[in-house]
Protein backbone atom coordinates (compact mmCIF):
# COMPACT_ATOMS: atom_id res chain seq x y z
CA UNK A 1 0.00 0.00 0.00
CA UNK A 2 1.98 3.20 -1.03
CA UNK A 3 1.55 6.08 1.00
CA UNK A 4 -1.35 8.33 -0.98
CA UNK A 5 -1.46 12.35 -0.98
CA UNK A 6 -3.73 12.98 1.79
CA UNK A 7 -1.63 11.41 3.95
CA UNK A 8 1.73 13.17 2.98
CA UNK A 9 -0.50 16.85 2.92
CA UNK A 10 -2.20 15.65 6.48
CA UNK A 11 1.31 15.77 7.89
CA UNK A 12 2.61 18.76 6.37
CA UNK A 13 0.04 20.87 6.77
CA UNK A 14 0.66 19.69 10.21
CA UNK A 15 3.68 21.25 10.16
CA UNK A 16 3.08 24.79 8.97
CA UNK A 17 0.36 24.52 11.46
CA UNK A 18 2.76 24.16 14.54
CA UNK A 19 5.29 26.50 12.95
CA UNK A 20 3.06 29.61 12.50
CA UNK A 21 1.63 28.88 15.85
CA UNK A 22 5.05 28.65 17.52
CA UNK A 23 4.72 24.86 18.54
CA UNK A 24 8.36 24.59 18.04
CA UNK A 25 8.93 21.94 20.48
CA UNK A 26 6.02 19.45 18.80
CA UNK A 27 7.64 20.59 15.38
CA UNK A 28 10.67 18.71 16.42
CA UNK A 29 8.84 15.46 16.64
CA UNK A 30 7.66 15.37 13.61
CA UNK A 31 11.16 14.72 11.98
CA UNK A 32 13.49 11.65 11.73
CA UNK A 33 16.50 11.09 13.96
CA UNK A 34 18.19 11.26 11.37
CA UNK A 35 16.12 14.22 9.59
CA UNK A 36 17.23 17.21 7.68
CA UNK A 37 16.17 20.73 7.53
CA UNK A 38 17.89 22.29 4.38
CA UNK A 39 17.32 26.08 3.46
CA UNK A 40 19.90 25.66 -0.08
CA UNK A 41 21.27 29.04 -1.79
CA UNK A 42 22.02 27.70 -5.16
CA UNK A 43 18.76 26.53 -6.90
CA UNK A 44 19.84 23.72 -9.10
CA UNK A 45 22.30 22.18 -6.52
CA UNK A 46 21.37 19.34 -4.44
CA UNK A 47 25.16 18.23 -3.16
CA UNK A 48 23.74 20.01 0.04
CA UNK A 49 26.90 19.20 2.57
CA UNK A 50 29.29 20.55 0.20
CA UNK A 51 27.75 23.73 -0.36
CA UNK A 52 26.79 26.44 1.43
CA UNK A 53 23.30 26.71 2.64
CA UNK A 54 21.18 28.96 4.42
CA UNK A 55 20.20 26.54 7.12
CA UNK A 56 21.73 23.04 7.05
CA UNK A 57 20.18 21.10 10.10
CA UNK A 58 20.88 18.10 11.65
CA UNK A 59 18.45 16.51 14.70
CA UNK A 60 20.87 18.77 17.12
CA UNK A 61 21.00 22.38 15.28
CA UNK A 62 17.05 21.89 14.91
CA UNK A 63 16.85 21.84 18.54
CA UNK A 64 19.16 24.44 18.91
CA UNK A 65 17.62 26.54 16.50
CA UNK A 66 13.87 26.14 18.69
CA UNK A 67 15.98 26.63 21.65
CA UNK A 68 16.88 29.85 20.07
CA UNK A 69 13.58 31.28 19.57
CA UNK A 70 12.29 29.90 22.74
CA UNK A 71 14.96 31.04 24.81
CA UNK A 72 13.89 34.85 25.08
CA UNK A 73 17.58 35.51 24.24
CA UNK A 74 18.07 36.45 20.45
CA UNK A 75 17.04 40.38 20.25
CA UNK A 76 15.75 39.18 16.53
CA UNK A 77 13.34 36.97 17.67
CA UNK A 78 11.97 38.67 21.13
CA UNK A 79 9.49 37.68 20.03
CA UNK A 80 10.05 35.53 16.78
CA UNK A 81 7.89 37.51 13.69
CA UNK A 82 4.54 36.32 13.32
CA UNK A 83 4.32 34.00 10.21
CA UNK A 84 1.34 32.74 8.14
CA UNK A 85 2.08 30.53 5.47
CA UNK A 86 0.35 28.90 2.86
CA UNK A 87 0.66 25.47 1.20
CA UNK A 88 -0.33 24.45 -2.11
CA UNK A 89 0.29 23.08 -5.58
CA UNK A 90 0.33 19.72 -4.02
CA UNK A 91 2.15 16.51 -6.29
CA UNK A 92 3.57 13.23 -4.98
CA UNK A 93 6.93 13.02 -6.80
CA UNK A 94 6.93 8.88 -5.96
CA UNK A 95 5.79 6.73 -3.38
CA UNK A 96 5.82 3.57 -2.16
CA UNK A 97 4.75 1.92 1.13
CA UNK A 98 7.69 2.93 3.12
CA UNK A 99 8.62 6.69 1.81
CA UNK A 100 7.42 9.42 -0.55
CA UNK A 101 8.36 12.44 -1.75
CA UNK A 102 5.98 15.51 -1.77
CA UNK A 103 6.50 18.43 -3.75
CA UNK A 104 4.44 21.35 -3.10
CA UNK A 105 4.50 25.61 -3.02
CA UNK A 106 4.54 27.63 -0.15
CA UNK A 107 3.59 31.52 0.43
CA UNK A 108 4.68 33.08 3.71
CA UNK A 109 3.81 35.80 5.05
CA UNK A 110 5.85 37.29 8.05
CA UNK A 111 4.88 40.58 10.12
CA UNK A 112 7.72 41.92 12.86
CA UNK A 113 7.87 44.99 13.99
CA UNK A 114 5.34 46.72 11.66
CA UNK A 115 6.83 45.37 8.24
CA UNK A 116 5.26 42.67 6.50
CA UNK A 117 7.97 40.64 4.10
CA UNK A 118 6.77 37.93 1.51
CA UNK A 119 8.93 34.67 0.77
CA UNK A 120 7.94 32.38 -2.00
CA UNK A 121 9.16 28.89 -1.88
CA UNK A 122 9.14 25.25 -3.49
CA UNK A 123 8.83 22.67 -0.65
CA UNK A 124 10.38 18.87 -1.42
CA UNK A 125 9.77 16.70 1.55
CA UNK A 126 11.16 13.31 2.00
CA UNK A 127 8.29 11.66 4.71
CA UNK A 128 8.69 7.99 5.95
CA UNK A 129 6.73 5.55 7.63
CA UNK A 130 8.09 4.23 11.26
CA UNK A 131 6.90 2.55 13.95
CA UNK A 132 5.34 5.65 15.10
CA UNK A 133 3.72 6.60 11.91
CA UNK A 134 4.56 8.94 8.71
CA UNK A 135 7.56 11.81 9.90
CA UNK A 136 9.76 13.85 7.94
CA UNK A 137 13.32 12.80 6.85
CA UNK A 138 13.97 15.49 4.57
CA UNK A 139 12.75 19.02 4.23
CA UNK A 140 14.01 21.10 1.48
CA UNK A 141 13.14 25.13 0.98
CA UNK A 142 14.21 26.39 -2.24
CA UNK A 143 13.38 30.06 -1.70
CA UNK A 144 12.50 31.76 -5.13
CA UNK A 145 14.78 34.60 -3.52
CA UNK A 146 16.85 32.24 -2.90
CA UNK A 147 20.42 34.04 -5.07
CA UNK A 148 19.16 36.80 -3.93
CA UNK A 149 19.60 39.32 -0.96
CA UNK A 150 17.46 38.26 2.02
CA UNK A 151 16.30 39.96 4.74
CA UNK A 152 16.76 38.52 8.63
CA UNK A 153 14.53 35.07 8.42
CA UNK A 154 14.67 34.34 12.80
CA UNK A 155 12.02 31.89 12.03
CA UNK A 156 11.56 28.63 10.94
CA UNK A 157 10.69 28.90 7.22
CA UNK B 1 20.18 73.38 -0.28
CA UNK B 2 21.84 74.60 2.47
CA UNK B 3 25.71 73.54 2.50
CA UNK B 4 26.51 70.69 4.21
CA UNK B 5 29.75 70.76 6.07
CA UNK B 6 30.91 67.43 7.04
CA UNK B 7 33.09 68.75 9.64
CA UNK B 8 30.22 69.58 11.96
CA UNK B 9 28.76 66.38 12.04
CA UNK B 10 32.00 64.08 13.11
CA UNK B 11 34.13 64.94 16.08
CA UNK B 12 36.84 62.79 17.15
CA UNK B 13 34.91 60.84 19.88
CA UNK B 14 31.54 61.78 18.96
CA UNK B 15 29.06 61.83 15.52
CA UNK B 16 26.24 63.38 14.97
CA UNK B 17 23.15 60.94 14.84
CA UNK B 18 22.04 62.51 10.70
CA UNK B 19 24.77 60.82 9.75
CA UNK B 20 22.74 57.97 8.97
CA UNK B 21 20.07 59.06 7.59
CA UNK B 22 20.94 62.49 5.94
CA UNK B 23 20.41 62.20 1.99
CA UNK B 24 22.49 64.65 1.10
CA UNK B 25 25.43 63.91 2.94
CA UNK B 26 24.76 60.29 1.30
CA UNK B 27 24.85 61.50 -2.31
CA UNK B 28 28.16 63.36 -0.97
CA UNK B 29 29.70 59.94 0.53
CA UNK B 30 29.36 57.89 -3.10
CA UNK B 31 30.85 60.52 -4.62
CA UNK B 32 33.60 61.32 -2.05
CA UNK B 33 34.48 58.08 -0.83
CA UNK B 34 32.69 55.41 -3.19
CA UNK B 35 34.21 57.06 -6.28
CA UNK B 36 37.57 58.38 -4.88
CA UNK B 37 38.99 55.38 -2.76
CA UNK B 38 40.18 51.51 -3.25
CA UNK B 39 37.03 49.39 -3.33
CA UNK B 40 36.99 45.74 -2.64
CA UNK B 41 35.15 43.99 -5.50
CA UNK B 42 36.58 40.44 -6.12
CA UNK B 43 38.86 37.76 -4.53
CA UNK B 44 41.41 36.35 -7.02
CA UNK B 45 39.17 32.55 -6.71
CA UNK B 46 36.52 33.97 -8.09
CA UNK B 47 38.21 34.84 -11.32
CA UNK B 48 40.46 31.19 -11.56
CA UNK B 49 41.06 31.33 -15.19
CA UNK B 50 40.79 33.03 -18.21
CA UNK B 51 37.35 34.90 -20.01
CA UNK B 52 36.35 34.26 -15.79
CA UNK B 53 33.97 37.20 -14.95
CA UNK B 54 32.01 38.69 -12.20
CA UNK B 55 29.42 41.54 -11.99
CA UNK B 56 29.40 43.43 -8.76
CA UNK B 57 29.12 47.12 -7.64
CA UNK B 58 31.36 49.84 -6.93
CA UNK B 59 29.18 52.04 -4.62
CA UNK B 60 26.48 52.40 -6.79
CA UNK B 61 27.80 51.91 -9.95
CA UNK B 62 27.71 48.53 -12.02
CA UNK B 63 31.11 46.79 -13.05
CA UNK B 64 32.20 43.40 -14.58
CA UNK B 65 35.57 42.24 -13.16
CA UNK B 66 36.75 39.62 -15.65
CA UNK B 67 40.44 37.81 -16.45
CA UNK B 68 41.47 37.83 -20.03
CA UNK B 69 43.07 35.60 -22.01
CA UNK B 70 46.88 37.12 -20.40
CA UNK B 71 45.23 36.85 -17.20
CA UNK B 72 45.13 40.33 -16.68
CA UNK B 73 41.94 41.28 -14.49
CA UNK B 74 39.89 44.13 -15.66
CA UNK B 75 37.04 46.05 -13.78
CA UNK B 76 35.10 47.87 -16.69
CA UNK B 77 31.65 49.78 -16.45
CA UNK B 78 28.62 47.39 -16.75
CA UNK B 79 27.27 49.92 -19.15
CA UNK B 80 27.18 49.89 -23.12
CA UNK B 81 29.08 53.48 -24.54
CA UNK B 82 25.94 53.39 -26.67
CA UNK B 83 22.73 54.11 -24.62
CA UNK B 84 23.65 53.17 -21.70
CA UNK B 85 22.16 49.50 -21.35
CA UNK B 86 23.82 46.97 -18.77
CA UNK B 87 26.20 44.42 -21.06
CA UNK B 88 25.70 41.39 -18.71
CA UNK B 89 23.52 40.33 -16.67
CA UNK B 90 24.59 37.27 -15.15
CA UNK B 91 26.20 37.11 -12.01
CA UNK B 92 29.46 35.36 -12.60
CA UNK B 93 30.37 32.52 -15.72
CA UNK B 94 32.97 32.42 -18.46
CA UNK B 95 32.64 34.70 -21.78
CA UNK B 96 34.86 35.80 -24.43
CA UNK B 97 32.99 39.03 -25.18
CA UNK B 98 30.13 40.90 -23.75
CA UNK B 99 27.58 41.94 -25.93
CA UNK B 100 24.71 44.91 -25.40
CA UNK B 101 21.70 43.18 -25.78
CA UNK B 102 20.47 46.44 -27.30
CA UNK B 103 21.79 47.51 -30.46
CA UNK B 104 24.51 44.35 -30.44
CA UNK B 105 27.82 46.52 -29.34
CA UNK B 106 30.38 44.12 -28.65
CA UNK B 107 33.21 44.39 -26.27
CA UNK B 108 36.23 42.20 -25.16
CA UNK B 109 37.08 41.22 -21.39
CA UNK B 110 38.81 44.48 -21.43
CA UNK B 111 36.71 46.58 -22.27
CA UNK B 112 37.61 47.06 -26.08
CA UNK B 113 34.95 47.96 -28.16
CA UNK B 114 35.20 45.56 -31.55
CA UNK B 115 32.59 45.67 -32.67
CA UNK B 116 29.31 47.57 -33.93
CA UNK B 117 26.70 45.95 -35.97
CA UNK B 118 25.99 48.30 -39.22
CA UNK B 119 28.67 50.93 -39.31
CA UNK B 120 27.42 52.25 -42.22
CA UNK B 121 24.92 54.37 -40.53
CA UNK B 122 28.08 56.49 -38.60
CA UNK B 123 29.46 56.93 -42.14
CA UNK B 124 33.41 55.96 -41.05
CA UNK B 125 32.88 58.51 -38.53
CA UNK B 126 32.64 56.05 -35.09
CA UNK B 127 35.91 55.50 -33.47
CA UNK B 128 35.79 52.04 -31.60
CA UNK B 129 38.95 52.83 -29.83
CA UNK B 130 37.39 55.95 -27.96
CA UNK B 131 34.22 54.00 -27.06
CA UNK B 132 35.58 51.14 -24.97
CA UNK B 133 33.86 50.22 -21.10
CA UNK B 134 34.83 52.41 -19.01
CA UNK B 135 37.89 50.59 -17.05
CA UNK B 136 38.66 51.25 -13.33
CA UNK B 137 42.07 51.18 -11.76
CA UNK B 138 43.17 47.60 -10.71
CA UNK B 139 45.48 46.46 -8.58
CA UNK B 140 45.78 43.04 -6.46
CA UNK B 141 47.37 42.51 -3.11
CA UNK B 142 47.47 38.81 -1.53
CA UNK B 143 44.32 37.79 -3.35
CA UNK B 144 41.93 40.89 -2.28
CA UNK B 145 41.21 42.57 -5.70
CA UNK B 146 40.26 46.26 -5.69
CA UNK B 147 39.07 49.06 -7.97
CA UNK B 148 38.98 52.66 -8.47
CA UNK B 149 37.65 55.32 -10.01
CA UNK B 150 40.10 57.95 -9.39
CA UNK B 151 43.46 57.16 -11.11
CA UNK B 152 45.57 59.86 -9.11
CA UNK B 153 44.84 57.83 -5.26
CA UNK B 154 48.27 56.32 -4.03
CA UNK B 155 48.66 52.58 -4.61
CA UNK B 156 46.81 49.94 -2.85
CA UNK B 157 49.95 48.72 -1.09
CA UNK B 158 50.04 52.27 0.27
CA UNK B 159 46.49 52.83 0.89
CA UNK B 160 46.52 49.48 2.76
CA UNK B 161 49.86 50.09 4.48
CA UNK B 162 50.04 48.38 7.78
CA UNK B 163 46.53 46.54 7.41
CA UNK B 164 49.10 44.24 4.76
CA UNK B 165 50.43 42.37 7.30
CA UNK B 166 46.68 41.72 9.01
CA UNK B 167 45.73 40.29 5.33
CA UNK B 168 48.73 37.97 5.33
CA UNK B 169 47.52 36.41 8.55
CA UNK B 170 43.95 36.05 7.52
CA UNK B 171 44.76 34.14 4.52
CA UNK B 172 46.62 31.22 6.61
CA UNK B 173 43.17 29.92 6.87
CA UNK B 174 44.34 28.44 3.46
CA UNK B 175 46.33 26.09 5.86
CA UNK B 176 49.06 25.88 2.88
CA UNK B 177 46.24 25.80 -0.03
CA UNK B 178 44.97 28.38 -1.49
CA UNK B 179 42.29 30.87 -0.02
CA UNK B 180 39.17 30.00 -2.32
CA UNK B 181 35.56 31.66 -1.79
CA UNK B 182 33.16 29.21 -1.24
CA UNK B 183 29.45 31.26 -1.84
CA UNK B 184 27.91 33.34 0.03
CA UNK B 185 25.10 34.86 2.10
CA UNK B 186 23.47 38.06 0.96
CA UNK B 187 21.16 40.17 2.64
CA UNK B 188 19.90 43.93 3.84
CA UNK B 189 19.08 45.84 6.26
CA UNK B 190 16.89 49.06 6.47
CA UNK B 191 19.79 50.92 7.86
CA UNK B 192 22.87 52.96 6.96
CA UNK B 193 26.00 51.56 5.98
CA UNK B 194 28.36 53.16 8.40
CA UNK B 195 26.45 51.54 11.22
CA UNK B 196 27.83 48.04 9.75
CA UNK B 197 31.40 49.44 9.46
CA UNK B 198 31.35 50.46 13.14
CA UNK B 199 29.98 46.75 14.39
CA UNK B 200 33.03 45.01 12.36
CA UNK B 201 35.74 46.31 15.84
CA UNK B 202 32.82 46.58 18.14
CA UNK B 203 33.87 43.73 20.78
CA UNK B 204 31.35 45.53 22.79
CA UNK B 205 28.00 44.14 21.09
CA UNK B 206 29.39 40.59 21.50
CA UNK B 207 28.24 39.14 24.63
CA UNK B 208 25.07 41.74 24.53
CA UNK B 209 23.90 40.87 20.96
CA UNK B 210 24.76 36.98 20.28
CA UNK B 211 23.87 35.48 24.00
CA UNK B 212 21.56 33.29 21.64
CA UNK B 213 24.62 32.03 19.48
CA UNK B 214 26.98 31.37 22.80
CA UNK B 215 24.04 29.37 24.41
CA UNK B 216 23.94 27.18 21.55
CA UNK B 217 27.77 26.36 21.93
CA UNK B 218 30.06 24.19 23.51
CA UNK B 219 31.36 25.90 27.28
CA UNK B 220 34.85 25.08 25.81
CA UNK B 221 33.69 27.44 22.51
CA UNK B 222 31.47 29.76 25.22
CA UNK B 223 34.96 30.50 27.28
CA UNK B 224 37.52 31.16 23.36
CA UNK B 225 34.60 33.88 22.95
CA UNK B 226 33.91 35.52 26.07
CA UNK B 227 37.00 37.99 25.19
CA UNK B 228 35.58 41.44 26.07
CA UNK B 229 37.61 41.67 29.49
CA UNK B 230 40.13 39.57 28.19
CA UNK B 231 43.82 40.54 26.75
CA UNK B 232 42.71 41.47 22.61
CA UNK B 233 43.03 44.89 21.66
CA UNK B 234 41.71 47.12 18.55
CA UNK B 235 44.22 48.61 16.23
CA UNK B 236 43.97 51.87 14.47
CA UNK B 237 46.27 50.55 11.39
CA UNK B 238 45.65 54.49 9.40
CA UNK B 239 43.92 55.06 6.66
CA UNK B 240 40.54 54.43 8.48
CA UNK B 241 41.85 50.27 8.42
CA UNK B 242 41.80 48.87 12.27
CA UNK B 243 42.16 45.57 13.68
CA UNK B 244 40.19 43.97 16.70
CA UNK B 245 42.37 40.95 17.80
CA UNK B 246 39.67 38.86 20.04
CA UNK B 247 41.60 35.86 20.79
CA UNK B 248 45.27 36.78 20.60
CA UNK B 249 46.26 33.07 20.96
CA UNK B 250 44.55 32.70 17.45
CA UNK B 251 46.38 35.67 15.36
CA UNK B 252 48.70 33.80 13.70
CA UNK B 253 47.48 30.53 12.65
CA UNK B 254 50.91 28.63 12.59
CA UNK B 255 52.38 29.43 15.46
CA UNK B 256 51.63 27.54 18.62
CA UNK B 257 50.17 24.39 17.06
CA UNK B 258 50.97 22.30 20.01
CA UNK B 259 47.94 23.77 21.58
CA UNK B 260 45.39 21.21 22.38
CA UNK B 261 42.77 20.70 19.68
CA UNK B 262 39.68 22.18 20.88
CA UNK B 263 36.83 19.19 21.60
CA UNK B 264 34.28 20.27 18.95
CA UNK B 265 36.68 19.74 16.41
CA UNK B 266 38.66 16.26 17.41
CA UNK B 267 36.64 14.23 15.16
CA UNK B 268 37.88 15.89 12.36
CA UNK B 269 41.46 15.43 13.40
CA UNK B 270 40.62 11.82 14.19
CA UNK B 271 39.31 11.68 10.46
CA UNK B 272 42.12 14.11 8.86
CA UNK B 273 44.86 11.82 10.74
CA UNK B 274 44.00 8.74 7.84
CA UNK B 275 45.05 11.55 5.35
CA UNK B 276 47.95 13.31 6.79
CA UNK B 277 50.66 13.39 9.12
CA UNK B 278 49.97 14.87 12.88
CA UNK B 279 51.54 18.58 12.20
CA UNK B 280 49.25 18.88 9.31
CA UNK B 281 46.72 17.77 10.66
CA UNK B 282 46.69 20.56 13.43
CA UNK B 283 47.26 22.76 10.76
CA UNK B 284 44.43 22.09 9.07
CA UNK B 285 41.91 22.14 11.99
CA UNK B 286 43.28 25.31 13.41
CA UNK B 287 42.88 26.85 9.91
CA UNK B 288 39.49 25.75 10.03
CA UNK B 289 38.53 27.20 13.93
CA UNK B 290 39.50 30.66 11.88
CA UNK B 291 41.83 33.67 12.65
CA UNK B 292 40.74 34.82 15.99
CA UNK B 293 40.37 39.03 14.69
CA UNK B 294 38.44 41.02 12.78
CA UNK B 295 40.43 43.01 10.32
CA UNK B 296 37.96 46.23 8.96
CA UNK B 297 39.36 47.77 5.61
CA UNK B 298 37.71 51.07 4.96
CA UNK B 299 35.51 51.42 3.33
CA UNK B 300 33.61 48.13 1.95
CA UNK B 301 35.49 44.98 3.19
CA UNK B 302 36.28 43.28 6.46
CA UNK B 303 38.41 39.91 6.79
CA UNK B 304 36.07 38.95 9.83
CA UNK B 305 37.63 35.42 11.53
CA UNK B 306 36.99 33.18 9.00
CA UNK B 307 34.92 35.09 6.08
CA UNK B 308 34.74 38.29 4.40
CA UNK B 309 32.29 40.58 5.10
CA UNK B 310 31.28 43.48 1.94
CA UNK B 311 29.43 46.22 2.56
CA UNK B 312 26.97 48.28 -0.03
CA UNK B 313 25.51 50.81 0.23
CA UNK B 314 22.00 50.96 -1.31
CA UNK B 315 20.60 54.12 -0.12
CA UNK B 316 20.72 56.32 2.88
CA UNK B 317 18.84 53.53 5.13
CA UNK B 318 19.29 50.81 3.26
CA UNK B 319 22.54 48.47 2.77
CA UNK B 320 23.21 45.29 1.51
CA UNK B 321 26.06 42.95 3.66
CA UNK B 322 27.84 39.80 2.34
CA UNK B 323 28.80 37.16 4.07
CA UNK B 324 31.49 35.02 1.84
CA UNK B 325 32.47 32.05 3.27
CA UNK B 326 36.12 30.91 2.07
CA UNK B 327 38.19 27.40 2.34
CA UNK B 328 40.92 25.58 1.41
CA UNK B 329 40.87 25.32 -2.53
CA UNK B 330 42.36 21.55 -2.67
CA UNK B 331 42.09 21.09 0.98
CA UNK B 332 40.26 18.23 1.95
CA UNK B 333 36.38 18.09 1.41
CA UNK B 334 36.16 17.53 5.53
CA UNK B 335 37.68 20.65 6.72
CA UNK B 336 35.70 22.54 3.85
CA UNK B 337 32.47 21.15 5.11
CA UNK B 338 33.31 21.69 8.47
CA UNK B 339 33.80 25.74 7.92
CA UNK B 340 30.50 25.88 5.94
CA UNK B 341 29.19 24.73 9.34
CA UNK B 342 30.24 26.90 10.93
CA UNK B 343 29.64 29.63 8.83
CA UNK B 344 26.01 28.22 8.44
CA UNK B 345 26.21 28.43 12.42
CA UNK B 346 26.71 31.87 12.96
CA UNK B 347 26.38 34.30 9.23
CA UNK B 348 23.65 35.03 7.31
CA UNK B 349 19.80 35.59 7.16
CA UNK B 350 18.80 32.24 9.26
CA UNK B 351 22.27 31.90 11.09
CA UNK B 352 22.63 32.44 15.07
CA UNK B 353 24.43 35.52 14.78
CA UNK B 354 23.78 37.71 12.23
CA UNK B 355 19.60 38.33 12.75
CA UNK B 356 20.15 39.70 15.87
CA UNK B 357 22.96 41.97 14.68
CA UNK B 358 20.94 43.10 12.04
CA UNK B 359 18.15 43.99 14.53
CA UNK B 360 20.44 46.19 16.19
CA UNK B 361 21.64 48.11 13.22
CA UNK B 362 17.85 48.76 12.27
CA UNK B 363 17.71 49.54 15.64
CA UNK B 364 20.31 52.15 15.61
CA UNK B 365 19.07 53.75 12.27
CA UNK B 366 15.18 54.08 13.39
CA UNK B 367 16.32 55.55 17.25
CA UNK B 368 19.12 57.40 15.79
CA UNK B 369 15.72 59.68 14.28
CA UNK B 370 14.61 60.57 17.49
CA UNK B 371 15.42 64.19 18.85
CA UNK B 372 17.92 66.45 17.22
CA UNK B 373 21.95 67.22 17.42
CA UNK B 374 21.99 64.22 19.90
CA UNK B 375 25.49 62.63 19.64
CA UNK B 376 26.08 59.13 18.61
CA UNK B 377 29.02 58.15 21.10
CA UNK B 378 32.51 56.75 19.84
CA UNK B 379 34.56 57.15 23.01
CA UNK B 380 34.69 54.07 24.59
CA UNK B 381 38.32 52.90 26.06
CA UNK B 382 39.65 56.79 25.10
CA UNK B 383 41.10 56.55 28.44
CA UNK B 384 43.37 53.20 27.97
CA UNK B 385 44.42 54.10 24.60
CA UNK B 386 48.50 53.52 24.37
CA UNK B 387 51.17 53.63 21.33
CA UNK B 388 52.77 50.80 19.60
CA UNK B 389 56.49 51.09 18.70
CA UNK B 390 55.03 51.10 15.01
CA UNK B 391 53.37 54.60 16.38
CA UNK B 392 50.21 52.43 15.91
CA UNK B 393 47.21 53.55 18.40
CA UNK B 394 45.37 50.80 20.21
CA UNK B 395 43.16 50.24 22.71
CA UNK B 396 41.31 47.23 24.79
CA UNK B 397 39.25 44.80 22.55
CA UNK B 398 35.96 46.80 23.74
CA UNK B 399 37.81 49.93 22.85
CA UNK B 400 35.89 52.22 20.05
CA UNK B 401 39.34 52.79 18.85
CA UNK B 402 38.35 51.24 15.11
CA UNK B 403 35.28 53.18 14.95
CA UNK B 404 37.19 56.52 15.90
CA UNK B 405 39.77 55.19 13.35
CA UNK B 406 37.56 55.06 10.59
CA UNK B 407 35.70 58.16 10.84
CA UNK B 408 38.80 60.03 10.80
CA UNK B 409 39.10 58.41 7.33
CA UNK B 410 35.40 59.49 6.38
CA UNK B 411 36.09 62.50 7.57
CA UNK B 412 39.41 63.34 5.62
CA UNK B 413 37.89 62.16 2.32
CA UNK B 414 34.49 63.92 3.04
CA UNK B 415 35.85 67.12 3.58
CA UNK B 416 39.44 67.46 1.60
CA UNK B 417 38.41 68.34 -1.95
CA UNK B 418 40.90 66.70 -4.15
CA UNK B 419 39.42 63.85 -2.66
CA UNK B 420 42.46 62.03 -1.83
CA UNK B 421 42.67 62.98 1.94
CA UNK B 422 44.50 59.73 3.79
CA UNK B 423 43.75 60.01 7.63
CA UNK B 424 46.67 59.27 9.50
CA UNK B 425 46.28 58.23 13.50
Amino acid sequence: MSIALDQAIELVTQEADLLDHGEFTQWLSLYTTDGLYIVPIDPSGDDFEKTLNYAYDNAHMRKLRVQRLLGGRAISAMPPARTVRLLGRYRLLDSSDTWCKLRCAQILTELRQGRERYYAANITFVLVQTDTGLKIDRKIIRLLTSTEALTAVSYIL
Amino acid sequence: MLTLDPATLVGSDYADGSIYSNPDLYDMEMERIFMNTWIWVAHRSQLSEPGSFITTFVGPHPVIVSRDRKGDVHVVLNRCRHRGATVCEHKSGKASSFVCPYHGWAYGLDGALRSVPYQDGYSGQLDKAAYPLVRLRVEEYNGLIFATFNQHISSLDTWLGRARLWIDLFMKQGAGWPVKTMGEHRFTFPGNWKIQLENTTDAYHFPVVHKSFLDSVDSETQNIFDFVEGSGFVEDLGHGHSVMVMIPELVDLEANLEIPIPERFQYLADELSKDYPPEQVRRIVRAVGGSGFNLNLFPNLACSMAFFRVLRPLGVNQTEVRHIAIGMDGGPDIANEARLRLHEHFQGPMGFGTPDDSEAWDRVQRGSLAGRDIAILLNRGLGREARRESGNLFGDVSAETGMRAAYRQWLAAMTDTSFSGDAEA
